[in-house]
Parts: C-alpha cells; structure tokens; sequence
C-alpha cells in the first residue's frame, strides 16, 4: 500500500546570527535525516521535548516551511516539485490543529468566516452551500449552530480549539497534523477533545500525525508512536510496544519520568541528569549519549542508524537494538 | 467541621480559616477564592489540585502575602506559626518572604530580574535574612546552585537568567527560594512550563530538600500524577472553593466527590485503556456566572434540584476526609 505521507531522509537547518552581509554564524540542526511513513488511516504519535524537532517535522510534512535537503511525498506524489498553483490545490488534503487555541484564531473574524475560510479560498460551494457545510461541521466538532455569529473571545479555550478542529476539517482533509493540540487545554477539557479527536478520525477515517510531548496523551490516540530526540527519530513503534518493550534508553526515560496517579506506586524513577542539550552544536555520536546512562565507546563516535527488527519495531541505539528480523 | 473554628490552643504550622480574596471589576465581583480552610504541618506537602479558574494560583499568593498590592477584597484568617499574617503590616509580611515562607513559581523568566545576575539576586534575599559579608553570601549562593545541579556553579553563579536554559533556570529559581531555608515552601506549578525529564528532576530536588529541612510543602498542580508521588494530603479546588480534602491515598482510592471523580476518569493513563475518556462535561466555571447553590451543579452528573438551593459545606465523611456535596 502506498503510504499516503512519507518523507525520506528529511533535514531541516535553520541559520541563526550573521549580519545583512555575513553568512550565518551556526545552523540549528532542528530536523536532520528522518524517514517516515504513515498509512492511510494510520494515526502517529510524535513525542519529544523541546528542541526536538517535532513541530518543524510536522510542518515539513505539509510544507508549510522548505527542507534542507530530502523529500516529502504525499499519497505516492512529490511535495517538492509541485508549483504554487498545484501545491494550493493539494492543500485541500493537509491541515494542521495548533497548540494555541487563542494565538490562531484571528479576533476580527466571526467563526463562520474562520471555519469557511479554506471552503472560500478553494472555491468550494455557493455562499449558501458553505453556510450550511459550516453548521454541519459546528456541529461535529460539538459546537451550537448560534456558535457561528461570534467572535473567538466569546469562547473558552476548549471551545476555540473545536473551532479550530472545525477549520482544519472544512475542506474535507485526508492528512491532519495536531501539533500539540490538546496541551494547552485543562485536564477536564483535554479529555473531551481527545474524545472528539478519536471520533472524528474514526469517521473520517483520518490519517493522523499526533505531536505531543506527553506519552499518556500520545498513548491514547496512536496507532504506532515516534520518539524524537535532537532532530532524530531514536525509536519508532506500533503503541503496544514502545509502552510494554520500551528499547532506546530515551524512550524509557521518558516513560518513567511520567508521573503515574497512584499513590501507592511511589517508584524510583530513572531520572536524567541535565538538560535537552543545544540543537546548535548536538553532541558528536549519538547525541543522546552524554544523559545516557549505557553509553559505551562507541556512542560517543558513531551516530547509530535507525534499525528496523521484528514486529515493525525499529531502534536507533548501539546497546539496545531492536530484535533482529 | 467545627474543627476549624476552635479556639488557638494549639495551632497547626499553618492553618487558613475562611479564606476569601474577592475582586471588583467592571463586569462584577470576581470570587477567585471564596472560603479556604486547611491545615498544614511542617514537614507535610499538601497538594492542591484544581483548573484554570479554581482559585489555587490566588490562594498562594494570597498566603505569600503578595496579593495585598492587588486590588483584591480579603477576609478570613492565615495563621503561620502563631502569627496571623492578613492583619499583619506590610513589612512585617515581607521580612517573612524569603525565611518563613518562599515560593517557587511556574515561570521562572518572569519571576527572575533580568539585569541582575543569579548569583546577584540570590545573594541578596540571603543578606536581608543574614547579617554576613558578600564574600560569606556568594559562597552560599554557589553552594545552592551546586545543591540543585545547576553545573560548574562557581562560574554560572555570574550568569545572567537569560543565559541559563529553562530547566536550569527553573532550578535557580529553586535555588533562591531555598536559600534561607523556608520553613514554608510554595511551589505553584513548579515543572508545568518544563520537558518531562527535567520535571522529574525537579520533583525530586524538591522533596530531598525537604527531608532534609522538614519544611510544610503546597504543591499547586493540574497533575494529578505530581499529586500521587509528592503529597501527603489532597485538596481539590473547583471556583473558589475545596471541594474535597483527604489523605492522598483516601482521595485515591475513594474519590467522593463527583469532580474529583470525574477528574480521575479524564486522565489518559499509561497502558490500559485506549478507548473514549471520561470527559467531564461543559467547560470551565465562569467566575462572573457562577450557578447558585453547587457551582458545579451546572456539570455534575449527580446533581438534583436541591443543588440549586445552598452552597454544600465541606464536611468530614471519613476520618480526615472531607467532601462539600449535598448527595454524600
């Protein structure tokens, strides 16, 4: 089956300093050398922390900012080589859920004008058509029909984040990046849209990459989950897996720094010295390897190649490697 | 329930009776905390749980004695160590901030100054509470930027808040609020703003310097993970008010009142279930329009016309636990 997104060996460098006439004074390695795919119908969860990458590889996925160098294909066609005219028209297909129910909606729109914007832009429908596509998706999203007279500040943040989802779903997408769409939401909140989410997907029979830096949220939504580190994928997995046979020390850390709601499971955690280190000047080898407490020799020199083993469970570690095929 | 009210023959470390910070605006009176009573030991950490609206940011600030600036409307009683603080004056609150109380805030960029070096604005707070020279003051300055792992100290202590990452910076911030040993520790949010393996970090820093100090520890969150492995008691904040106080494995295992139940069901939790959440119902309390009676009447899946009529009193269910709802 052809994957319907897929990017193979993707870079994305971004220059910082330098003046009007300089070069830039050193490049931030924010996505560099990723190969993905996701089914049609599939789900991805993306977690990492900041600076990891994970927000400018969902945007390189809908080529909304240009790579460095590699490709990103959608449903078996090049992004790249599309020109502006063909690459509006695919747009259709792609949409993007932002973290920040109050920074992406405009305040001077009304809802209506908001949700049908993009049916505007695509020439989708008669004025009257686009009214009505509007009412039906205010009311998938779970919003009241009067929802579509007022303006964003009249809601609360889950509210405008199902307007958001509303807009991103109005012209009728088949990928759908939701980069961090729930975070920003309180935990009652949070549970409603991730049940909207899940619904919606299910429905629309949606293909989904879901960014998150929370594990228990990814956990909920994702068929198969990435974890980045530094601009690198270090493991990729179907869910079952990364949570029961956790392989990358990363990723294992990561999972027991989570706090657990249970009391009585006061556990000691795995906890990392330091910080993310700098996108700028990532550590030679695996750039995990100076918080890691397995590293060897080797880590410190050779950067460790993302191995796919059995089960679809691939491992970028020199000492804990997948299962071999 | 009467508990509270007694008599002060011998009061907790800290004890907060009926408190209220109440403020004006142009739309109406904004009740932000409406009626807090709680108790605290030293050496205990208290975790209050609540969302947006919920008044658990105010109260802290109202305990640090920080909301008196603010044109907010205060009533009630905060006793610490047998001193009542809201009728104390301003200067005597202060000279408390920093020994008697300190606190910890979610973002430590706004709560630093940016032209003062770290080391700056440690060793001040520790020379208004110690009469010692700048040498003795910086040397405890890079000692407590050793203690919570902020590398190479003797020379970051130089370093100005923009030049330290965000874990680190939080972790200075910790610093400065440890400095003079706070016999109350305030941490609002503490490791919301930070990645997950540097929260950990963090959530361990602060419960090693409290073994070793025995401080009386609040814990403001949203996580009810933070809650299950840092605090010894649960209060659950809804509009103002707790509406639930226990023990934290009483609250966990027996979670009485609907929110707290409804809150402990919409939690994704790792392995296990993967289908529909829980959701609670509705959005986020309103301060200006609040429902009569329960305020969470309007999402309560329990509620009956009797909700409407009184606010419910927090009372004892169990030992040390109470709940405020009229179908308990």
């Amino acid at each position: 089956m052809t994957p319907l997104i897929e990017v193979r060996e993707v870079r994305k460098h971004f220059p910082i300093g330098g003046g009007l006439f300089g070069g830039p004074r050193a490049w931030v390695l924010a996505v560099d050398g990723v190969s993905l795919a996701i089914q049609p119908g599939e789900t991805l969860g993306l977690v990492g922390e900041s600076g990891s990458g994970k927000s400018t590889l969902g945007r390189l996925m809908l080529r909304l900012i240009e790579p460095t160098s590699g490709e990103v294909a959608f449903d078996g066609r090049s992004l790249l080589a599309l020109g502006a005219r063909e690459l509006r028209a695919l747009r259709r297909e792609m949409q993007i859920i932002f973290q920040d129910p109050y920074g992406s909606l405009d305040p001077r729109m009304r809802v209506e004008s908001i949700v049908g914007e993009g049916l505007a832009i695509h020439g989708l429908g008669t004025r009257a058509q686009r009214r009505e596509r509007v009412r039906e998706l205010l009311e998938l999203v779970g919003l009241p029909p009067e929802a579509a007279r007022r303006y964003p500040h009249e809601f609360s943040g889950g509210q405008r984040q199902r307007i958001g989802i509303a807009r991103a779903l109005a012209v009728g997408p088949r990928f759908v990046v939701a980069d961090e769409a729930v975070s920003a939401l309180d935990v009652s909140i949070q549970a409603q849209i991730l049940n909207l989410l899940q619904d919606l997907r299910r429905r629309l029979g949606l293909t989904m990459l879901f960014i998150a830096h929370d594990l228990r949220i990814i956990e909920h939504l994702s068929d198969r989950v990435a974890v980045m580190y530094l601009g690198k994928i270090v493991e990729l997995a179907p869910r079952e897996a990364i949570y029961t046979n956790p392989r990358h020390p990363y990723t294992r850390a990561l999972l027991s720094a989570v706090p657990v709601p249970d009391p009585r499971q006061r556990r000691q955690r795995m906890v990392l010295g330091g910080d993310v280190p700098s996108p700028v000047e990532p550590p030679p080898g695996c750039a995990f390897h100076p918080r890691c407490p397995h590293a060897e020799d080797v880590c410190r020199t050779v950067v460790p190649p993302l191995v796919a083993g059995r089960g679809g469970h691939a491992v970028a570690c020199h000492v804990f490697p997948a299962d071999p095929l | 329930m009467t508990e509270q009210w007694d008599p002060p023959r011998q009061r907790s470390f800290l004890e907060v009776n009926d408190l209220r910070v109440h403020f004006n605006t142009d739309d109406g009176v904004v009740k932000s905390v409406d009626g807090l009573s709680f108790k605290l030991e030293r050496g205990k950490t208290l975790g209050i749980v609540g969302e947006s609206g919920s008044g658990k940011s105010v109260s802290s600030m109202a305990l640090m004695g920080l909301q008196r600036y603010a044109k907010a409307k205060m009533t009630g009683e905060i006793w610490l160590d047998g001193e009542e603080l809201l009728s104390a004056d301003d200067d005597h609150v202060r000279s408390l901030r920093g020994k008697k109380m300190a606190m910890i805030f979610q973002d430590p960029l706004s709560a630093m100054h940016p032209f003062y070096t770290v080391g700056q604005q440690i060793i001040e707070a520790y020379r208004i509470h110690h009469k010692v020279t700048k040498a003795v003051a910086r040397k405890h300055a890079i000692e407590m930027l050793d203690r919570v792992g902020i590398p190479q100290p003797s020379s970051r202590v130089d370093d100005y808040p923009h030049q330290f990452s965000g874990g680190m910076r939080q972790r200075a911030m910790i610093a400065m609020a440890l400095s003079c040993d706070p016999e109350l520790l305030i941490a609002d949010e503490p490791t919301t703003a930070l990645d997950v393996t540097v929260q950990a970090q963090i959530l361990d820093l602060i419960q090693d310097l409290q073994q070793e100090f025995g401080s009386a520890v609040i814990i403001i969150t949203h996580d009810l993970g933070v809650v299950a492995e840092q605090a010894d008691e649960v209060a659950i904040m809804y509009a103002g008010r707790i509406v639930e106080h226990a023990p934290v494995l009483a609250i966990f295992d027996r979670p009485l009142h609907p929110y707290t139940q409804g809150l402990f069901r919409s939690i994704p939790g790792i392995s296990g279930r993967h289908d529909r959440l829980e959701a609670i119902p509705g959005q986020v309390p309103d301060l200006l329009r609040l429902p009569s009676g329960c305020t969470f009447r309007d999402r309560c899946p329990q509620a009956i016309a009797d909700c409407a009529g009184v606010a419910p009193p927090l009372e004892e269910h169990a030992p040390g636990h109470r709940a405020a709802c009229i179908r308990l």
